[in-house]
């Protein structure tokens, strides 16, 4: 067994791609549509989530246009959408399946499929010293059922009573009868059947990660050497594959309720001075049903960010990761605390009080993890060499904006400050923030120091700095006074607050926002361009190891094949956050311990 | 080497491990509907039934079936290939029948007024027996598809390992639907 060091990982480079070990004739169908290459499904979800961020950006864009200014009329709205803005002004109806499917997009498509999707893939293999999934096939079917769960919502969108219009949460009843809105029609149907085929998808994806993590390593590679970004990819499939069967099953009911005539969330409504027949229903069971998967899903969303700024913090500070177990334990405690926090989300639904308490202490937990994260994060960066890459910017405004965005789950999390603030734009000003914008962070940040990985070239530096400097300016100036809105009692979902007194007040806050986010918007087009156009026109990236980075990703080729390593895939000998130690800049992990090397 | 060599041998393989996980995933699901069901049943208009009697006979069939799939595994490790064909075709037939014994089952149920949209705890019994019977229909499926794959190839394939996927999988579904009996027998 030859011992691999720096030495010999850069005279594979040299050899390039003609070594490959899984070398097979391979056609442009089985490359770069039906393939079974880990890196390109990775990049297959990544572009697919941009198109679908741009939809459901574009969507927040339009209906922001609606709340900044419900008084005026745009003329050329009613070319784009037909008779859903007709005069130039946006339709309530279709400003509810806007606002449904900006969430649904966002949430699922976006930051469940292309966040975790894209980097579970992409990095998992790398990073653990694999040469691909542990069922390659498996992989390939997740992707596929992922695009034709995007297919079917996409569909939603043209059928002529619109796309799903009740929230992301699609509660029933309004989900469950179809006279109940326009969107209650076969709009819900399509994003049901939709969510199925996603869920299949995230299913698939996730016990492929869990066993590649677990099976797939490579010799030396123990769990307590893994990279951050591996643990917290492997808790998010943990969580992923635990919890989108209990939606899963709320699905079922709901599909049975909505074409079947059951009664498992229906009691007692009367639609249009009509009785329904159905009796002995529980609205608040689906509820119970969703947020069991609804709260597991926001830490689906934001441990991969986690991971990544992680790890890009630690590489940019050139220091070792601060507390590394302590960050493996917060991400376990926050796995197991997201399956007992559900009801949260339930406060104001009648829930017994006690239980409500019960709730408010498990919730009020989550600080602890998360203020050991955020501890460990500031330790890092102290006293560090720091390289403000683009990627560094937006894994510190990740954590600028966790911390932001955390302080007020606090507020939340106590069922009696929630009476007054659920459902106001407190509570989107809090998981917009925390969630939302911190982990686009995380993705953001992860596409600009994977980049050369994936493509061998670089983004373009300058408009990388606009991007960062816009958008985080931006989404604190968008949502920071969303909080004094909604302590107001601004209640979400609304269209059109000039109705009322006591919101008038704001009106010139809501256009300011409103002016705020198309400038954010626009940025994160140019983001797009510069991800297209360096993708074939980009500065190529001549390094191996641009980054001067301990993981193993950086031993592959610039441009590696499917097998990942040519020859032999390394051996590791030491955990992947040996920076500025024994006067060694860094020290890759696949470098044996040195005789008289200090300990980390 | 010699250690890498035990190392692999000790190491169960990722398929095996993905099922596992799998099947934690369909308990999940499970967990999701049997608690709502226990939620529902706390509430007003809640419908005590017993369970149609024809479902006791296909207890006793997918109870037969894990045997046979055991005796089939078995005989898949000696290598006695022929009582292993007949073992699964054995399996694969008592999966059938199964799936028969429930849907009359429910047919009786349904005709003793019981159906689909009379009440909460009916709908639930639907939904739940039903969907596990979606679960042995894919085993049986799976039976299937192994055995196509073993007539079609040239290639004789000597490994182990998807049979003890589909066995591993089949006590699974037999597992859960005592698990669910018990449940709807207790629960009412």
């Amino acid at each position: 067994m030859s011992t691999v060091t720096v030495e010999s990982t850069t005279h594979h480079q040299e050899h390039g791609d003609a070594h490959q070990e899984h070398h097979h004739h391979e056609t442009f169908i089985t490359k770069y549509v039906f393939s079974q290459d880990h890196k390109t499904i990775a990049k297959q979800f990544l572009v697919t989530g941009i198109i679908w961020a741009i939809i459901g950006g574009l969507f927040s864009v339009i209906f922001r246009l609606q709340l900044g200014n419900p008084e005026s009329t745009y003329p050329w709205l009613e070319d784009l959408l037909g008779h859903w803005a007709k005069g130039g002004k946006l339709q309530p109806e279709f400003y509810y399946a806007l606002v449904t499917m900006h969430g649904t997009i966002l949430v699922f498509f976006v930051l469940t499929a292309g966040l975790s999707g894209t980097f579970a893939n992409f990095l998992i293999p790398l990073q653990i010293g694999a040469r691909d999934m542990a069922s390659p096939m498996l992989n390939m079917l997740s992707y596929w059922f992922f695009f034709l769960a995007s297919v079917i919502m996409m569909s939603s969108l043209f059928v002529q009573t619109g796309p799903a219009s009740g929230g992301w949460t699609i509660y029933p009843p309004l989900s469950a009868l179809g006279e109940a809105s326009m969107g209650s029609k076969i709009g819900m149907d399509l994003w049901l059947i939709s969510m199925a085929m996603f869920i299949v998808s995230s299913l698939l994806g996730g016990l492929n990660y869990i066993t590649t993590i677990l099976n797939m390593r490579t010799k030396g590679m123990s769990m307590t050497r893994m990279p951050l970004t591996v643990w917290a990819l492997f808790f998010t499939a943990v969580l992923g594959v635990l919890s989108f069967p209990v939606l899963l099953s709320g699905a079922i009911l709901l599909l049975f309720d909505r074409n079947l005539g059951t009664s498992f969330y229906l009691s007692d409504i009367v639609v249009a001075g009509k009785i329904l027949p159905n009796e002995g229903g529980s609205a608040i069971l689906f509820q119970h049903l969703f947020w069991f998967l609804g709260h597991p899903e926001v830490y689906i969303i934001l441990l991969p960010a986690m991971g990544m700024s992680s790890e890009i913090l630690s590489v940019n500070s050139r220091k070792p990761i601060f507390g590394y177990m302590a960050m493996v334990a917060s991400l376990f405690a926050i796995t197991i605390l997201a399956f007992l926090v559900w009801a949260h989300h339930m406060f104001v639904t009648g829930l017994n009080p006690f239980l409500g308490s019960v709730f408010v202490l498990l919730t009020l937990l989550i600080a602890v993890p998360s203020a050991i994260k955020v501890f460990n994060w500031l330790t890092t960066l102290w006293r560090g060499n720091i390289r403000f890459t683009p990627a560094m910017l937006f894994a510190i405004g990740f954590v600028s904006l966790f911390i932001s965005g955390g302080l007020t789950g606090i507020f939340l999390g106590n069922s009696a400050l929630d009476i007054h603030l659920h459902d106001t734009y407190f509570v989107i000003a809090h998981f917009h923030i925390v969630m939302g914008v911190a982990s686009f962070f995380g993705m953001f940040a992860g596409v600009y120091h994977w980049y050369p990985k994936m493509f061998g070239r670089y983004l373009n530096n300058t408009l990388a700095y606009i991007h960062f400097w816009v958008t985080i300016i931006g989404a604190y100036l968008i949502f920071w006074p969303m909080h004094y809105e909604g302590l107001a009692g601004m209640p979400r979902r609304y269209y059109d607050f000039s109705n009322w007194e006591s919101f008038k007040m704001f009106g010139g806050l809501n256009e300011f926002i409103s002016v705020v986010a198309l400038v954010v918007f626009a940025v994160q087009i140019l983001f797009v361009i510069n991800f297209f156009y360096s993708i074939w026109k980009g500065r190529k990236v001549k390094d191996q190891n641009p980054w001067e980075a301990n993981t193993l990703e950086w031993t592959t080729p610039i441009r590696p094949g499917h097998g990942n390593w040519p020859g032999d895939i390394p051996e590791v000998h030491r955990w992947p956050y040996d920076y500025s130690k024994d006067g060694k800049d860094f020290i890759p992990q696949d470098v044996p311990v040195g005789a008289d090397e200090s300990k980390h | 080497m010699e250690t890498e060599l035990i190392q692999n041998k000790n190491k169960i393989h990722p398929h095996k491990f993905t099922l596992w996980v799998a099947i934690g995933s369909i308990v999940m699901m499970f967990a999701g509907l049997t608690s709502a069901y226990i939620v529902k049943r706390s509430q007003a208009n809640w419908q005590t039934f017993e369970i149609p009697v024809l479902f006791w006979y296909s207890t006793a069939i997918i109870l037969l079936s894990s045997f046979t799939m055991h005796f089939s595994l078995k005989s898949f490790k000696e290598r006695l290939m022929d009582k292993y064909r007949k073992g699964m075709l054995i399996t694969m037939l008592l999966g059938v029948l199964f799936i028969i014994t429930q849907y009359l089952g429910f047919r009786d149920f349904w005709n003793a007024g019981m159906t689909l949209q009379a009440g909460v705890s009916y709908s639930f019994l639907y939904v739940i027996v039903g969907l596990h019977a979606v679960h042995v229909l894919g085993g049986v499926t799976a039976i299937i598809v192994m055995s196509l794959k073993a007539f079609g190839t040239r290639k004789k394939s000597y490994s182990v390992v998807p049979v003890e996927l589909i066995s591993t999988y089949w006590h699974f579904v037999d597992i859960l639907w005592v698990y669910l009996l018990i449940f709807l027998m207790m629960i009412k």
